[in-house]
């Protein structure tokens, strides 16, 4: 009998895994974080999901379409999906729509298409997307809504949409209801000014046991999606955990050093951006480091710089500088930290 | 038990393995035709012995060595030679080769052989080149002559460790050996570890396969030189060097050989056809195949001749099932597919995987790189596979050999696991023989400068010469115009001298 002319080369295997799936799977477990942020924080988050899902998916396919390349088949690779959900919770709940465009345009277009398109993009595009607006629109991206059980009024789901597209909002509210600092932000800014810290508490009722109120439960649903995916094997546990590990070392020195003027490593852990950028940002597998060790590094990079422009710098959290900054010494990281191979005595031949 | 080490990386692998061993190996009948190539293991190709339209019998050489590295072939049955031609070898490089085709007489009658005597008495030496004339190869797929590992080269061997893991899918050949056979074996590893002066034999097997592990252990307590290890199922531990780091806890150096630890590894098979070599005088013209996989419809081992075509035993296994559309030499992790299966079966052959749909991944959408390390955390030489696989599209061939490209085994772990579902192996594989190929222009172009040097040179020495041979005639044709004048002059001299003879004369004459 005869077989194809065509040439096949082992392994001749079934796939095991595909990009599709990993992506999907991070996704779901982004979904308990997803739920409970709405749970405290209303329908506004879910308004800059559907918004950034949809902008990002029209500008990959429309670059892809310029670049000549399959439209539909890279597009269900859902890196696009996931970038625009990162994105989307990064920013505050109550954001108008061309804001949330022209990060996830960037995002997909700048930071990742023209660098090459997945795999190729240095730099994490949903981070990348999110410094963009931080910086060029400083006073959007600082207006934070407050916990449901401490707003005087929300908005609905069909108020959140209108919101992001008018600005307009609803008849009984105004625009001090949503324009508040994080718990994070609002510490650093009163310690700032000289307050001790069982003063800023007992002035804000944002404050609760672990961190702000909310916050603390949307870190630990991430922080349950992440241990999902630990255990699925999706991600590799070594940045998670140097990175928590590394914030926890530091933060902790200094907060015994003194516990009124630096917060505490419990509230560091699981407040602003923490439990997503560990398990789902830092771990971007295209801009991390890739070597066993390197990614020990890099994670304990991202959690040292993530306290250090927390503590000292200007901005609301340092998870997406943090992790720029890092994905810029990936690279060298990598290059420094090649595996022994077996057979070899040294580090290397 | 002793204790067991770890190696890097690997994979746990569906067997798919029970559906080959339900039945006991079966002798395959003598085929119509054999086809029987020279050039079957690591090294020089035979060179062929016979003639067109000759008689052979059973077991007699119709393919000599040539070098040092190479074996013998000869004729599995009796019969006559009907053509020597050159057919595409079963092989990844499917290159052809010349292939001796034998017409079976069916009277399988053998050559006259002496018995050979006690070998406990006989010098490792001579016992080496036996197994060399007995034309014996690794039959675990890699082909090398045998007697060339059994020879110590001045080491001190503490162990021979045979290897019986067999960790590829589907394949169970060993394990039917094993069942079957054990004493086979363990008359195989006497010879071999007396030819090595090896103080151990060790028999590693997966544990996966109890039965096997139960018959070998069953003849085994009558050695104090043997042990039957179980090893953890985890591929590719049956590589040798994976498997001496399961056994030891050492790493075989990256340029050296097992030998260099004091170990040789050979598989099970080959030390039962060093047993048959030896103790039946029977050289290497059977072995013991798999036909297997989702198309073929009663996947079976079978005891084959060398040189049986492929197409007469998958006939034997009930033949392809209606979706049956590839056909793998070896196991599905490591082996080659055929275009045809009118080749034979050789020394190497230990399987025979039939595929339908289902089982490859050939139709996968290949996607871009995430770097997502799955790669790095199978290799079992830790390597970094997706650094390799960028340099190799890159084709940065210094930067694949400062990335230690040539240890990779090829093993595929890497490109199971990709998500992205890229040919890793096969770029690797792609990016070697670029390097050989540079290395290979490299030679020539050195060769190629050093001619134009030497023609340069010549070209100036013939100028040389030429100049010489030039200023030489210029010297004689000046010389000989300078013999002409002082000729002439002499001439002159002697018409003068005879002018004034006469004048004198005349004068004298006159004044007298």
């Amino acid at each position: 009998m005869e077989f194809s002319q065509e040439q096949h080369y082992s392994p001749q295997t079934p796939a095991q895994a595909s990009v599709s799936r990993v992506m999907l799977n991070v996704i779901l477990a982004l979904i308990p974080g997803i739920a409970v942020y709405i749970f405290y924080f209303g329908w506004g988050v879910l308004v800059n999901i559907v918004l950034a899902s949809l902008f990002a998916l029209l500008a990959e396919g429309l670059v892809l379409a310029i670049r000549k390349r399959p439209v539909l088949t890279t597009l269900l690779d859902g890196s696009a999906l996931l970038t625009a959900i990162l994105l989307a919770l990064a920013l505050p709940s109550h954001t108008a729509w061309w804001v949330t465009a022209v990060g996830i345009i960037f995002a997909i277009i700048i930071a990742k298409q023209l660098y090459g398109g997945l795999g190729l993009n240095p730099f994490n595009p949903a981070m990348t997307g999110y410094v963009v607006l931080l910086i060029s629109f400083p006073l959007e991206m600082t207006r934070w809504n407050p916990p449901l059980e401490l707003a005087e009024q929300s908005m609905t789901l069909l108020e959140a949409f209108s919101y992001s597209f008018t600005g307009s909002l609803p008849q009984r509210m105004n625009l001090d209801m949503i324009s508040l600092a994080t718990p994070l932000d609002l510490a650093r800014g009163r310690l700032d000014m000289g307050f001790s810290l069982s003063v800023i508490r007992s002035e804000y009722s944002i404050f609760s046991n672990l961190s702000g109120k909310g916050t603390e439960w949307i870190n630990i649903a991430f922080l349950a999606g992440g241990l999902w995916l630990l255990y699925r094997r999706l991600i590799d546990w070594r940045i998670p955990a140097s990175l928590l590990l590394s914030m926890l070392i530091v933060s902790a020195a200094f907060w015994l050093i003194n516990p009124e003027f630096y917060l505490s490593p419990v509230f560091h852990m699981f407040a602003g951006a923490t439990m997503l950028g560990a398990f789902f940002i830092a771990t971007d597998p295209v801009t991390a480091s890739t070597t066993p060790t390197g990614r020990l590094i890099f994670g304990a990079g991202c959690g040292l710089l993530i306290y250090i422009i927390r503590s000292w710098g200007g901005y609301p959290d340092g998870v997406a500088f943090a992790v720029l900054l890092m994905n810029l010494s990936a690279p060298l990281i990598d290059h420094f930290t090649q595996p022994r191979i077996s057979g070899y005595r040294g580090r290397k031949s | 038990m002793s204790r067991l080490y770890k190696f890097p990386g690997g994979l746990k692998l569906a067997g798919h393995k029970t559906i080959s061993t339900r039945q006991p190996i079966s002798k395959a009948a003598i085929p119509d035709r054999l086809f029987v190539p020279l050039g079957q293991h690591i090294g020089s190709p035979a060179e062929c012995t016979v003639e067109k339209g000759q008689r052979v019998l059973k077991g007699q050489t119709i393919g000599a060595v040539t070098d040092y590295v190479a074996a013998p072939v000869h004729a599995p049955s009796s019969g006559t030679v009907v053509d020597i031609q050159k057919f595409p070898a079963a092989h990844a490089s499917s290159l052809p080769s010349d292939v001796i085709i034998i017409e079976p007489d069916g009277k399988d009658e053998w050559l006259e052989r002496e018995p050979i005597p006690d070998i406990t008495e006989m010098d490792p030496s001579e016992l080496r080149n036996l197994i060399r004339c007995a034309g014996i190869v690794g039959l675990g797929g890699a082909a090398f002559p045998t007697f060339i590992k059994l020879n110590p080269a001045g080491h001190q061997i503490s162990r021979l460790i045979l290897n019986g893991a067999e960790c590829e899918p589907y394949i169970t050949c060993d394990d039917m050996l094993m069942r079957e056979r054990p004493h086979e074996i363990i008359d195989g590893a006497k010879i071999m570890r007396h030819a090595l002066n090896a103080a151990q034999v060790i028999i590693a097997i997966e544990e996966n396969k109890p039965e096997a592990i139960a018959s070998l252990q069953a003849l085994a307590s009558e050695f104090d030189w043997l042990q039957i290890q179980a090893i953890p199922v985890i591929y590719p531990t049956g590589g040798e060097r994976q498997l001496i780091k399961v056994l030891t806890g050492k790493d075989v150096p990256s340029k050296g050989l097992p030998l260099d630890l004091g170990m040789v590894v050979s598989n099970v098979a080959t030390a039962a056809a060093v047993h048959h070599a030896i103790d039946h005088q029977q050289p290497l013209i059977s072995r013991i195949i798999t036909v297997t996989g989702s198309g073929v419809k009663s996947p079976q081992n079978f005891e084959v001749l060398i040189g049986t075509p492929i197409s007469d035993l998958i006939e034997l296994a009930g033949g392809y099932t209606e979706d049956a559309d590839r056909l793998v030499v070896g196991g599905p992790m490591m082996g080659i597919t055929l275009k045809t299966d009118a080749t034979p079966v050789v020394k190497a052959s230990n399987c025979l995987l039939v595929q339908t749909p289902p089982d490859h991944a050939g139709e996968a959408i290949i996607r871009p790189c995430i770097r997502c390390g799955e790669c790095v955390k199978v290799c079992p030489v830790k390597l970094l596979p997706q650094q390799l696989y960028w340099f190799s599209q890159a084709k940065y061939l210094d930067d694949l050999q400062s990335h230690n490209l040539f240890d990779c085994i090829e093993c595929g772990c890497c490109t199971v696991v990709c998500p992205s579902h890229i040919p890793l192996v096969q770029y690797f594989r792609f990016g070697k023989s670029e390097i050989w190929k540079k290395e290979q222009e490299t030679i020539k172009a050195d060769l190629a400068r050093e001619r134009a040097d030497a023609k340069t040179s010549r070209v100036e020495r013939i100028k040389a010469e030429k100049k010489a041979q030039h200023a030489a005639r210029a010297k004689k044709t000046a010389a000989a115009a300078d013999r002409k004048k002082e000729i002439e002059a002499a001439v002159a001299r002697t018409k003068a001298k005879k002018t004034a003879d006469i004048d004198t004369a005349i004068n004298q004459n006159t004044e007298n």
